[in-house]
C-alpha cells in the first residue's frame, strides 16, 4: 500500500498494525462481513428501536459540572491551587496581553502602521511590506481600528507564548525519543478538537476575558508550533550533523550552529501556521468576551445581519492574509542585512514620533452588503428554499430520525463492530467508549443530531471535494487557477464561513450545513489532488502503454492507489466538519453547539454547556478514530 | 615509531542487547544466523589493523561490508561495542567526552560521501566551521579558510552557496574544510563515490597531490578498486564485516587471500600492479645476463620493453643485492594472464 507521506521527512508516525488489515483479510470476507453488520444492525433497530424522551434539563452530568463549578467559585480566593497556581497564569497571562497591547495602542495609528510596514520589509521583502501597510490602514478605513489592534493584540500575545513553549517542545520531541512519543497522542487528540470544546473549561478556571481567550488560544495554538517543529528539527540531514560532530562541536553547538539554522524555513512556517490558528480561536473567543473584531461578528450574527458582520469579517480576512503573507515570504527568504534594517526601522520610529493624525476615509460595506443579502432572498428564494428543504427533508431529518430513535447501546454496539471491521480493535474500543461517555453525559438527542448535521456534512464535502480534487490532479490548468482560491480559504478563520451561508440561508441546521461544507471542502481537494498526483509517473505510464483509457486510468490506477490520500481526506474532513457545524450552533443549527454558547451566557446552563463541550470532544474523538484507523500519519494543520 | 592508529578486536554490533553478542558463542554465528536468532547485525567483527604514520591506508569492500561503521568507530561517531582504537598511542575508547572533542577539533577529520555542508552558510564559512567552534577569532579563521580554499582551487568561491557549486566543487570544500584545522589523521568515507567518472580522476589526483603536499595520514574507504589501487599504500579487504586481507596492492593482487580477493582483482591488468618480485626466477648456473639490472619494485609493464629489446634475462636487484633473473617469458603471463570476464 502506498500512502502519500504527509510529513516531509519526519519521523514516521506510531502503527497500530493497521496497514495491512485489508490485505490480511482480503476485501471478499470485509465486505460479507460489512454487510452482515448492516443486516444486523438494521435488524436489530427495527426490533429496539424507540422514541427517546428530548434530553432533560437536569441530568447526573450537569448537576456534577454545576457543582464542580460551585466548588471553583467559592475556592477561587482561598484554594491553594488557584492562590499560587490558575490565579497567577491568569495575572501573568493578563500582564502580557496588557502590554502588548498597550505596545501596540502606544505607537499610534500611523505609528502602527509604519512599523508593521518596516517589520515586514526587513523580514519579508517590499511586496509584503506594501501588502502589510494596505492591510493596517484597511482596519481604519473599516472604521474598525481599535478591534482590529485588539485582536491583533491577542493573537501575537497567544503566538508568543506557543512559540515560547511549542519551540523548545519540538526541539526535545524531536531529539529525545520518549518524549516525541508520549506527546504524540497528546497532540493527535488536541489537534481533532473543535475550538468550541477549549471555551467552556477555560472559562471555569480563568473566568471571562482575555486572559481566559489566550490561554484557549494557546492550547489550540501549541500543538501545531510543537508538531511543525519537530518536523523541522528531525528533517535536519544527518550527514551535516555527522560531519559538524566529526568536527567536534558540543551538542549546543550542533542545536545553534547546525539544526536550527537549517531547519529555519520550517520554523518560521510554524510561526506562520501557529499565527493562523491563533487569530481562528480569538476570533470565537468572542464568545468568552475577549475583545476585538470577533465580537462585532458574534452580535451581528445573532441578529442575523450579515451587513454588520461584514465589515468585521473583512477585516479579519485581511489581517490573516497579511499575517500569512509577511510570515509566508519571511520563511523563503533571509532577513535585510542589519546596515539595510536600521534605517528602515529608524525611518518607521520617526512616523511613530511625528504627530500624523488617523484621519481617514471611511468606507463600511455593511449598507450594500444587507442590500445585496435582501436582493438574493428576494430573488433567490425559490432555489436556496429549495435546496435547504430537500436536504433538510431527504438527507438530514431522516438521518436524524433514524439516530435519534436507535437505543445508545445499538449504537455503541455498531460504532464498536463497525471500527473493528475499519479501524482495528484498539480504534474500536476509544470510539465505541467514546459513545458511551456521550450517553452518559446526559446529551445524546443533541449529540445524534449533531451527528446527523456532521454527517450529511461529511457526504458532501467528500462529494465535492472529491470530485473537484480529480478534477484538479487531471487537469494542470485548473488547479493553478484553484491553488490560490484553496490557499486563501485555508487562511481564513472559522467564524468567516459563517457569512456567506447565513447570507444565502438564513439561520438554520442547513447554514451550518453549508458553512461547513465550504470549511471543509478547501483540504479535501488539496488531499485528493495530492493523493492523486502521487501516484508514481511509472505507472501511470504502464497503464496508458497498456491502453487504458482516461477513465479507467482514473478508476482502477489512479483511484485505488491515491486511497491513502483519499482516506485521509475524509478523515480531515469530518474533523473539520465537525468543528464547523458546532460553530453552527450560533447561527440556529442548535444542539450541542447552542448548549455550549448558552452555557457561556445564562449561569444556570453552565453544566449543560460543559457537558455539552465534552460531548463534543467525544464525538471528536469518535469519529477520528473510525476513520483514522485507515492510516496512522496526520500531517500539520496545512 | 607509534602507528598513528592501532586497531584491535574491534567489533560493532547493531541491534538490540548488542553487548551480548560478543565474547559469547553467539559471536561465532555468521552474519545471517545471527540476525535470524537474536535480531543483532554484526557490522564490523572482531577487525585488527596498524596505520603508519604518513601512509595512505584503503579500506575496501562492497557496500554493505561495514567500511563506514568501521571509520566512524575510529572517532566514535559510532560507539564500538567491543575493541580498543588508539590514535597515536592513546586508547580513545577512554577518552572523555571533552577529550574526545578536541581530537575531532585538532587531530582527525573527515570527509563525507554526500559532503554534509551546511546549506545556510558560505563556503568560506563551511570551511571555517571547525575553526569557528574552536573559538578562533573571524579574521584569523577566514584567512585560515582562505588559504585552504586556495589550497583545493576554490579561490574566487568564498562566498558562494554550497548548493551554488557542482558537486566535485563541493567536495573539494569538504576537502578544505578536513584541511582547515591542520589534522594529523585525515578519514574519507567514499568521497567520490557520489561524482562523475571524470570527475572522480581529478579528485583522486587531488588528494595524491595533497597527500604529497601536506603529508597526512589517510584512511580512505572505497568501494572502487582502481581508486583503492590508484591511492593506496596499503588496502584492507573487508567481508562482511571481516578483515579478509591487509597488504599493498601487488599483495592483493599477487596473492589474494581467497576467493572473495581474487574475485575483486581479477580484472586488474596485472602487469600494471605486480612488480618484478612477483616473476623473479633464480638465475641458472653460468647463464648469461644483461649488465643493467632492474630494480626488484620495477612494475612489470615498466619493465617490458627492457627486457624485449634486451633479448638475455635481466638481473634484479634489491638495493645491490642481486636476487635473480627475468626474461620475456616471465613477463608474458603477466601481460596476458589476467581473465576477462567474457558473457557467457
Ligand atoms: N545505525 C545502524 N543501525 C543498524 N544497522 C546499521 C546501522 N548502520 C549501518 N548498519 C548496517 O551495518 C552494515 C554495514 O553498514 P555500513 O558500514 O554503512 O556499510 P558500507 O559503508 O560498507 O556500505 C549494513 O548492513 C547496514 O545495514
Ligand atoms: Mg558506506
Amino acid at each position: 500500500m502506498t500512502r502519500p507521506e504527509l510529513r516531509p521527512g519526519g519521523p514516521p508516525a506510531g502503527r497500530t498494525g493497521g496497514g495491512d488489515r485489508w490485505g490480511v483479510r482480503g476485501p471478499w470476507s470485509t465486505r460479507t462481513i460489512f454487510a452482515i453488520l448492516v443486516v444486523a444492525a438494521a435488524g436489530a433497530y427495527l426490533g429496539f428501536r424507540s422514541t427517546p424522551a428530548a434530553d432533560s434539563a437536569d441530568a447526573a452530568a450537569f448537576r456534577f459540572f454545576d457543582s464542580v463549578r460551585e466548588w471553583v467559585d467559592a475556592n477561587r480566593d482561598s484554594h491553594p491551587l488557584f492562590l499560587f497556581g490558575v490565579n497567577y497564569l491568569r495575572l501573568g497571562v493578563r500582564l502580557l496581553v496588557e502590554a502588548v497591547s498597550a505596545a501596540l495602542t502606544g505607537l499610534g495609528f500611523a505609528g502602527l502602521v509604519a512599523v508593521a510596514g518596516a517589520v515586514s520589509l526587513v523580514l519579508a521583502g517590499w511586496r509584503a511590506a506594501l501588502l502589510a501597510v494596505a492591510g493596517f490602514l484597511s482596519f481604519a478605513v473599516l472604521g474598525l481600528w481599535t478591534e482590529s489592534v485588539d485582536t491583533l493584540a491577542l493573537t501575537l500575545a497567544a503566538v508568543l507564548l506557543s512559540v515560547l513553549i511549542g519551540v523548545p517542545l519540538g526541539i526535545l520531541a524531536a531529539r529525545v525519543r520518549w518524549i516525541g512519543s508520549a506527546l504524540r497522542p497528546v497532540l493527535d487528540v488536541m489537534q481533532i478538537l473543535p475550538t468550541f470544546a477549549y471555551l467552556a473549561p477555560m472559562t471555569l478556571l480563568f473566568l471571562i476575558g482575555s486572559p481566559a481567550a489566550v490561554i484557549a488560544t494557546l492550547i489550540y495554538a501549541v500543538p501545531v508550533t510543537i508538531r511543525i517543529t519537530q518536523l523541522g528539527i528531525a528533517g535536519v540531514a544527518p550527514v551535516t550533523v555527522e560531519a559538524a560532530a566529526a568536527q567536534g562541536s558540543t551538542r549546543w553547538q550542533l542545536l545553534t550552529k547546525v539544526r536550527l539554522p537549517m531547519a529555519r524555513p520550517v520554523l518560521v512556517l510554524a510561526v506562520n501556521q501557529t499565527i493562523m490558528v491563533a487569530l481562528s480561536m480569538v476570533v470565537v473567543t468572542a464568545l468568552i468576551d475577549a475583545p476585538g473584531l470577533g465580537q462585532n461578528i458574534v452580535r451581528a450574527l445573532e441578529r442575523v445581519n450579515v451587513g454588520a458582520a461584514f465589515d468585521a469579517g473583512l477585516a479579519i480576512v485581511i489581517m490573516a492574509v497579511v499575517l500569512d503573507r509577511v510570515t509566508t515570504a519571511a520563511s523563503r527568504r533571509r532577513p535585510l542585512p542589519w546596515r539595510l534594517a536600521v534605517p528602515v526601522l529608524a525611518a518607521a520610529a520617526l512616523v511613530v514620533l511625528l504627530p500624523i493624525g488617523d484621519r481617514v476615509p471611511a468606507l463600511s460595506f455593511a449598507a450594500p452588503v444587507n442590500r445585496l443579502t435582501a436582493w438574493v432572498e428576494l430573488h433567490w428564494y425559490a432555489g436556496t428554499e429549495w435546496l435547504k428543504n430537500t436536504v433538510t427533508g431527504y438527507l438530514l431529518n431522516p438521518l436524524e430520525n433514524l439516530l435519534v430513535t436507535t437505543p445508545w447501546w445499538l449504537f455503541v454496539l455498531f460504532v464498536l463492530g463497525f471500527g473493528l471491521l475499519i479501524a482495528g480493535w484498539r480504534a474500536a474500543l476509544v470510539a465505541a467508549a467514546a459513545a458511551v461517555g456521550v450517553a452518559a453525559l446526559g446529551l445524546w438527542v443533541h449529540a445524534m443530531q449533531t451527528l446527523a448535521t456532521v454527517l450529511v456534512a461529511t457526504a458532501l464535502t467528500l462529494l465535492g471535494g472529491v470530485w473537484a480534487g480529480i478534477s484538479c490532479a487531471r487537469h494542470d490548468r485548473l488547479a493553478t487557477a484553484v491553488r490560490p482560491l484553496l490557499d486563501a480559504a485555508q487562511t481564513m478563520p472559522s467564524f468567516v464561513y459563517l457569512l456567506p451561508a447565513v447570507a444565502l440561508f438564513g439561520a438554520s441546521r442547513f447554514t451550518a450545513i453549508v458553512a461547513a461544507v465550504i470549511f471543509a471542502v478547501p483540504p479535501v481537494v488539496r488531499l485528493v489532488e495530492r493523493g492523486i498526483r502521487d501516484v508514481p509517473p511509472t505507472v501511470v505510464e504502464a497503464a496508458l502503454s497498456a491502453g487504458s483509457t482516461p477513465r479507467q486510468l482514473l478508476w482502477k490506477v489512479q483511484l485505488p492507489m491515491a486511497r491513502g490520500g483519499l482516506l485521509l481526506a475524509a478523515n480531515q474532513g469530518i474533523v473539520m466538519v465537525l468543528g464547523m457545524v458546532v460553530v453552527g450552533g450560533l447561527v440556529g443549527a442548535g444542539a450541542l453547539g447552542y448548549d455550549v454558547v448558552a452555557g457561556f451566557s445564562q449561569r444556570e446552563d453552565f453544566g449543560r454547556g460543559l457537558a455539552a463541550g465534552f460531548a463534543i470532544v467525544l464525538l471528536g474523538v469518535l469519529l477520528d478514530r473510525l476513520t483514522q484507523g485507515f492510516h496512522r500519519s496526520k500531517g500539520p494543520s496545512s | 615509531m607509534t602507528p598513528a592508529i592501532t586497531v584491535t578486536n574491534l567489533w560493532k554490533v547493531f541491534g538490540p542487547r548488542a553487548d551480548r553478542v560478543v565474547g559469547t558463542p553467539l559471536a561465532g554465528l555468521s552474519r545471517a544466523e545471527l540476525r535470524e536468532r537474536t535480531g543483532c547485525l554484526v557490522a564490523v567483527r572482531d577487525v585488527s589493523f596498524e596505520v603508519r604514520p604518513g601512509e595512505v591506508f584503503v579500506v575496501m569492500g562492497l557496500s554493505g561490508s561495514g567500511k563506514s561503521t568501521l571509520v566512524r568507530c575510529l572517532t566514535r561517531l559510532i560507539e564500538p561495542t567491543s575493541g580498543e582504537v588508539c590514535l597515536d598511542g592513546e586508547p580513545v575508547r577512554a577518552m572523555s567526552a571533552k577529550r574526545l572533542r578536541e581530537l575531532r577539533r585538532h587531530r582527525v577529520a573527515m570527509v563525507f560521501q554526500h559532503f554534509g555542508l551546511l546549506p545556510h552558510r558560505q563556503v568560506l564559512d563551511n570551511v571555517a566551521y571547525g575553526l569557528e567552534i574552536q573559538g578562533v577569532g573571524r579574521a584569523e579563521r577566514h584567512r585560515r579558510a582562505a588559504q585552504m580554499l586556495a589550497l583545493v582551487g576554490l579561490t574566487g568561491h568564498e562566498h558562494q552557496l554550497p548548493e551554488q557549486l557542482s558537486g566535485g566543487m563541493q567536495q573539494r570544500v569538504g576537502l578544505a574544510r578536513a584541511l582547515a584545522t591542520d589534522p594529523e589523521v585525515l578519514l574519507f568515507d567514499e568521497p567520490f563515490s557520489a561524482l562523475d567518472p571524470l570527475i572522480r580522476r581529478d579528485m583522486q589526483t587531488e588528494v595524491r597531490r595533497l597527500h604529497a603536499e601536506v603529508g597526512k595520514t589517510l584512511v580512505f574507504i572505497t568501494h572502487d578498486l582502481t581508486e583503492a589501487l590508484s591511492l593506496g599504500d596499503r588496502i584492507a579487504v573487508l567481508r562482511d564485516g571481516e578483515l579478509v586481507q591487509v597488504g599493498a596492492p601487488e599483495d592483493l593482487v599477487g596473492a589474494p587471500a581467497d576467493g572473495y580477493v581474487a574475485d575483486f582483482v581479477r580484472d586488474v591488468p596485472r602487469a600494471d600492479v605486480l612488480t618484478l618480485r612477483w616473476v623473479t626466477r633464480p638465475a641458472a648456473d653460468g647463464e648469461e645476463c644483461d649488465d643493467v639490472p632492474l630494480p626488484q619494485d620495477t612494475v612489470i609493464r615498466d619493465a617490458v620493453p627492457r627486457v624485449l629489446r634486451s633479448g638475455r634475462p635481466v638481473p634484479v636487484v634489491d638495493g645491490d643485492r642481486r636476487v635473480g633473473v627475468v626474461d620475456a617469458e616471465q613477463l608474458l603471463p603477466a601481460l596476458l594472464g589476467h581473465r576477462r570476464q567474457v558473457p557467457t
